[in-house]
């Protein structure tokens, strides 16, 4: 085909293209603690994959910021969103009800799963009653939450990724690192490598649009041989008993159209009452996650196709849990647009993978630990709380006080390694004192100037790591300054080098 | 307990108190030019930005000269030799297309012809549901997509597409805008990624 021809300026020799290997942070063993300080570090080790991420990633925030602008309501939206949202999650039970009576009406097959494990046997159970062996999946943020396809592999069913981007990961045995750029941490140099030995492409030819075209024809027939299809959703409306699938490339609507079986995964949390309530949220998501008015596909299913049989699987998987939290309730009217992540330095510097979960940036701060408070327990603590995150929130959560907030709870129930532990209650002890904090800044100041580097860059002070300390002040702290030039009487103000 | 009351009754059990009414959604649509022509001049330049391609046809030309004219240079193969599969009665096309045709057969289709049921002037999308579609498959297994649109059945925004009565009626209901994308390898746009590679919207009013 004409447009999977390679572009000769576009190929691995051109001096733009990087053969410098892909970064793999590691990933913390089952039950220990994330390190994501640690992983992050491994992959700013990697200096242009570190550079492409950051630019990538924040390409997305400018554009996101462009389409804001050009919306004179948008301000007006997000509060819509919001309000939509609260008044979905304060009535959830009865809008539940509603949405599986208008479904099964509508001939669909409705399940309930209490969490990951449930929801996986009961897809394993419709796919066993049908002969199910291979199936084509969309991309799905909770069936990763529920590591469903790990399930799959072990029961010999074989799923296969069609999102372009899934699929890289799928390819490479490598989780997701953005959940709505799946490799955004990769280059293209590093997708012709893993496509040449995966699909058997030219290992020479990293142009996008070639490896694009490999990846479409090594896919085709396996959509049109699969025995069952798969969607997540991005929203259920419970009027209609129907569910919303947002994708850019078709692949929602190929695996929900081509197989006569059709399997959703939807999480409870997705509902919103009326049709006319999508208006708000279709303006909002895709101009929030990618900067483009809308996602190339917008599917909207209220029942089976002609000949066809659909099933629905609302998971719970936590959700109810997080309702009942008073100070986080409010993260269950995340859309997953992932804005908060294409804003926050942290991410955009360490990538996603470096949060070893299946949420990565602001939201994957306030939702993993309520997954597991033990293993996620570092993670609140890999935010600037500068706030950006809630800034462009489309609908409204206000994320970077409950990346606060979980810092409270996780010190309160014990979940902090021993040094942040001891450190912070030091410090707590020592804000909580002017006199202290005067004498601690002091010494500090003059400790800076006198230790040797070993004392100060060490695996006790988590502040020298990455970065280096500011030189003190030459005339004393600000208290010194201001005993001389204010309290003495003096007008004359000297803002030199110790103004800060 | 099922699991079904399970999660229903830890709902009721932990949610927030609070009584939190239904906003009114407004239509927000007063910036929107009130006539036909400039609604669709609007349309075709947001359908454009999304990567699809507005066709209207010149005098006297007729829609399979307007197709041509449209994909010639796309197919990769002679336009004689392409597989048309129409569903509108405007254009003849070669193969045709059956509701009880199983969706993998369709997989040698080049071009769809399909009319959209409404489109939307804000994003440049156009709607279908099964009927217009009489096999979903089609619109993604077709290496191209032209689109018959009746300038008439565009809307101003969002709003205003779900306040239609299709998706109430429809088991299918979709918005394409453009074609088939992706920019997931190193934030490169390639147009063509598991759907079609191209989408054309021709103004065409429907016959009643």
């Amino acid at each position: 085909m004409s447009t999977n021809q390679p572009d000769p300026a576009a190929t691995i020799q051109s001096k733009t293209a990087t053969r410098e290997p892909q970064p793999r942070p590691a990933k913390a063993p089952d039950g220990k603690r994330v390190d994501h300080a640690r992983s992050a570090k491994q992959f700013l080790n990697a200096p242009e994959h570190a550079k492409s991420h950051d630019t990538r990633v924040w390409a997305m925030r400018t554009k996101r910021d462009k389409q804001a602008h050009t919306i004179e309501e948008w301000e007006e939206l997000r509060e819509l969103a919001s309000q939509i949202k609260t008044h979905t999650l304060t009535n959830l039970g009865s809008y539940l009800e509603e949405f599986e009576a208008n479904a099964k009406a509508n001939g669909i097959h409705v399940h309930w799963a209490r969490d990951g494990a449930e929801h996986n046997r009961i897809i394993h159970e419709i796919f066993t009653d049908h002969g199910v062996k291979s199936v084509i999946k969309a991309k799905s943020m909770l069936m990763e939450e529920c590591g469903f396809r790990h399930y799959m592999d072990g029961v010999g069913i074989e799923i296969i990724e069609t999102d372009l981007g899934e699929r890289i990961q799928q390819l490479d045995g490598e989780d997701p690192s953005h959940i709505v750029v799946p490799p955004v941490h990769k280059m293209r140099s590093d997708v012709a490598r893993l496509f040449a030995e995966k699909l058997g492409s030219d290992p020479e030819n990293d142009d996008a649009h070639y490896l694009a075209g490999a990846q479409r024809d090594a896919t085709r027939p396996l959509i049109l041989d699969a025995d069952a299809g798969m969607t997540g959703a991005n929203f259920a409306v419970a009027e209609t008993g129907g569910f919303v699938v947002c994708t850019n490339e078709g692949n929602a609507d190929l695996s929900a159209n081509v197989p006569n079986l059709h399997v959703a995964s939807i999480g409870i949390e997705k509902l919103v009452p009326r049709v006319e309530d999508m208006g708000v949220f279709i303006r909002l998501l895709s101009r929030s996650a990618l900067g483009s008015p809308i996602t190339q596909y917008t599917s909207h299913f209220r029942g089976p196709k002609q000949g066809g049989e659909m099933h629905i699987v609302l998971v719970d998987n936590g959700r109810s849990k997080r309702l009942g939290m008073d100070k986080f309730w409010s993260s269950l009217k995340c859309i997953r647009c992932g804005a908060c992540m294409n804003t926050c330095p942290v991410y955009r510097r360490s990538g996603g993978l470096s949060y070893g979960a299946t949420y990565a940036g602001p939201l994957g701060l306030i939702l993993n630990p309520s997954f597991d408070a033990h293993r996620y327990s570092n993670l609140p603590f890999a935010s600037t709380l500068n706030g950006s995150c809630t800034n462009v929130c489309p609908v409204k959560i206000n994320i970077h006080e409950q990346i606060f907030g979980w810092r409270q709870v996780l010190a309160e129930e014990g979940h902090l390694p021993w040094t942040k532990k001891t450190a912070l209650s030091a410090a707590g002890k020592v804000l909580a004192s002017p006199k202290g904090y005067r004498a601690a800044i002091k010494t500090t100041n003059s400790a800076l100037k006198h230790l040797p580097r070993w004392a100060l860059y060490n695996r006790m002070n988590a502040w020298g790591e990455g970065r280096e300390m500011p030189t003190p002040p030459e005339h004393g702290t600000f208290h010194d300054w201001y005993k001389r030039n204010r309290l003495s009487g003096q007008t004359k103000a000297t803002t030199g080098s110790d103004s800060r | 307990m099922s699991a079904r009351d399970d999660i229903l009754g830890a709902i009721r059990a932990g949610k927030p108190a609070m009584n939190a009414p239904a906003p009114a959604v407004p239509s927000y649509d007063d910036g929107y030019p009130q006539d036909r022509e400039h609604l669709t001049a609007l349309f075709a330049e947001r359908l454009t930005t999304m990567g699809g391609i507005w066709q209207a046809p010149t005098d006297g030309q007729n829609l399979d000269d307007a197709l041509q004219e449209a994909l010639a240079d796309k197919l990769g193969k002679p336009f004689e030799d392409a597989v048309i599969a129409s569903n509108v009665s405007e254009v003849a096309g070669n193969r045709g297309i059956n509701e009880n045709d199983d969706p993998t057969t369709l997989h040698d289709v080049d071009i769809a012809v399909l009319r959209a049921t409404f489109g939307v002037a804000e994003t440049g999308s156009v709607a279908f549901t099964e009927k217009e579609l009489t096999v979903n498959a089609v619109a993604y297994l077709a290496q191209h997509l032209v689109v018959l649109l009746d300038p008439a059945e565009i809307v101003t925004n969002m709003h205003r597409a779900y306040q239609r009565d299709d998706f109430a009626g429809a088991r299918y209901t979709v918005f394409h805008t453009g074609p088939s994308a992706t920019a997931d390898i190193e934030g490169v746009l390639v147009r063509g990624a598991q759907g079609v590679r191209s989408l054309t919207v021709i103004a065409a009013t429907a016959n009643a």
